[in-house]
């Protein structure tokens, strides 16, 4: 049953089958891009309490959930890694962290520039931007952890445990913080708790969510090829690719 | 099985002994980070009480990473912790042993000296035995977490500051339920659900950590 998908076990085909990919969803990441962006941020109506500047949430929310995201498809990654010992498994666990932690970041930023204006601060210990703090912790111990080894096999089958570990804290952490922050916070950050979007409003969303989405598999798969290509460079089907190229240039 | 077990906790506690300090410094630590705070910002003893819950826990893990280095680190130097892999018992078994007999050289010691800590910091009594509960049960669930850091980054020459980075954040649910509960009691509601939520996670570290432990140590020794 799973015959077809052995091939993509060699480093080869599944670096082509990723180099198949990416058009793809380059094309998919500037379309949505584009038309979500132009929908949300001019023409997609004003909201009536926040004005204008609610539409940063066109970029923090899919930014903070493709950073959720980034993560399961790390840990499902990193469960094949160490279950069925598939190193292009492990090499994708070290592809996404870093872009799941820069994700998580604009997450982070965009939603201290979100609070200003409504919560008159840069950072309230909010239960959401906590749980999201932490997540960029998480990522940053990864992405230290598997750059601490030299031998990138072992880097990447320390960082796929490590990832494992996280996925079984993370729900954890979240909903600690959720009732931390309910015991602690006053009702300051229940503006939020409103009727939902108009469809007007929603639908850009939704397009810019996919977009993420797409873009985050544009990145992951243009870093998991240059990983790919790191780790293999001495094999002769680099070495060919390489001189294959060079040849067509001149 | 268990025979091996308590041979392993033995083994340990014999080689602790022979060095008193390792078991008294991270002690030490703990008592002079909880003296600082006072001196840092006064005396009053209600901000004391109110803060208390807080100071003690963050000493208390920074207390931890600092003793945690020892778990692993002779053992893998003197090549000891290759030995206990080849032994024909489970690995994930044999290092639970050695977690458990961390916890009783470091997490035990911190229980004993709490009481003095709750004086310094004016808790009552109440207050306090909420404090002791969550030290009995968060304790082991550090030195469970402590150990998976350990294990990753044994091998490594500078693992002391990674193992910070990395155990940290995934030990924030431990103080955020530990805080919850100390302050419930001090208030007087009830905290009987925090220490269950408490309990349950470390009834979750002991049953899954030390195979995460034991995969670690596979990565760190080959």
């Amino acid at each position: 049953m799973w015959k077809w998908l052995h091939p993509y076990a060699k480093p080869e085909k599944s670096y082509q089958l990723a180099g198949k990919f990416l058009p793809w969803f380059i094309v998919l990441t500037v379309v949505t891009f584009v038309v979500g962006l132009v929908w949300g941020l001019l023409f997609a109506p004003a909201d009536y309490q926040q004005g204008d500047s609610f539409r940063i949430i066109y970029i923090h929310v899919p930014a903070a959930m493709m950073a959720m995201a980034a993560y399961s498809t790390m840990a499902i990654a990193a469960f094949v890694a160490l279950v069925w010992q598939i190193r292009l498994a492990e090499m994708n666990v070290a592809a996404i962290a870093p872009i799941g932690a820069v994700f998580t970041f604009i997450a982070l930023v965009t939603g201290a520039a979100w609070g200003k204006p409504m919560w008159g601060a840069w950072w309230v210990w909010d239960a959401r931007l906590t749980s999201e703090l932490i997540l960029l912790f998480v990522y940053l111990g990864i992405i230290a952890l598997h750059n601490a080894f030299s031998d990138k096999v072992l880097a990447g089958r320390a960082a796929s445990i490590l990832t494992l570990v996280g996925v079984i804290n993370l729900p954890i952490i979240h909903y600690s913080v959720v009732w931390w922050n309910t015991l602690h916070q006053g009702a300051t950050i229940m503006k939020f708790d409103k009727p939902s979007m108009p469809p007007e409003m929603l639908w850009p969303l939704v397009i810019m969510i996919v977009g993420f989405g797409a873009f985050l598999g544009v990145l992951t798969l243009m870093r998991f090829r240059n990983e790919i290509l790191a780790r293999e460079s001495h094999r002769p089907w680099v070495t060919a690719m390489v001189t294959e190229k060079l040849a067509g240039e001149k | 099985m268990f025979n091996v077990f308590w041979q392993v906790v033995s083994k340990e506690l014999k080689g602790a002994f022979r060095r008193q300090s390792d078991i008294l410094n991270p002690v030490w630590f703990f008592i002079i980070v909880v003296t600082l705070f006072p001196l840092g910002i006064g005396t009053d003893p209600i901000l004391l009480a109110r803060i208390a819950p807080g100071i003690i826990w963050v000493a208390a893990l920074l207390a931890a990473l600092l003793s945690f280095e020892r778990l692993f680190k002779d053992d893998f130097i003197d090549g000891s912790l290759e030995q206990l892999m080849l032994m024909p018992h489970p690995l994930a078994w044999l290092v639970s042993a050695k977690v458990f007999a961390h916890w009783l050289l470091t997490g035990l010691p911190i229980l004993f000296v709490s009481p003095l800590l709750a004086t310094f910091l004016a808790m009552d009594v109440n207050t306090y035995f909420a404090l002791f509960l969550t030290l009995l049960i968060g304790t082991p669930i550090l030195s469970l977490l402590g150990a998976i850091g350990v294990a990753l980054t044994v091998g490594l020459r500078k693992g002391g500051i990674l193992l910070s980075l990395i155990m940290l954040p995934l030990s924030i649910p431990i103080l955020i339920f530990s805080t919850m509960a100390i302050d419930a009691a001090a208030y007087g509601q009830s905290y009987l659900g925090l220490l269950a939520l408490l309990g349950a996670m470390l009834v979750t570290s002991i049953t899954l950590a030390p195979f995460a432990i034991a995969a670690s140590l596979r990565v760190s020794v080959s």
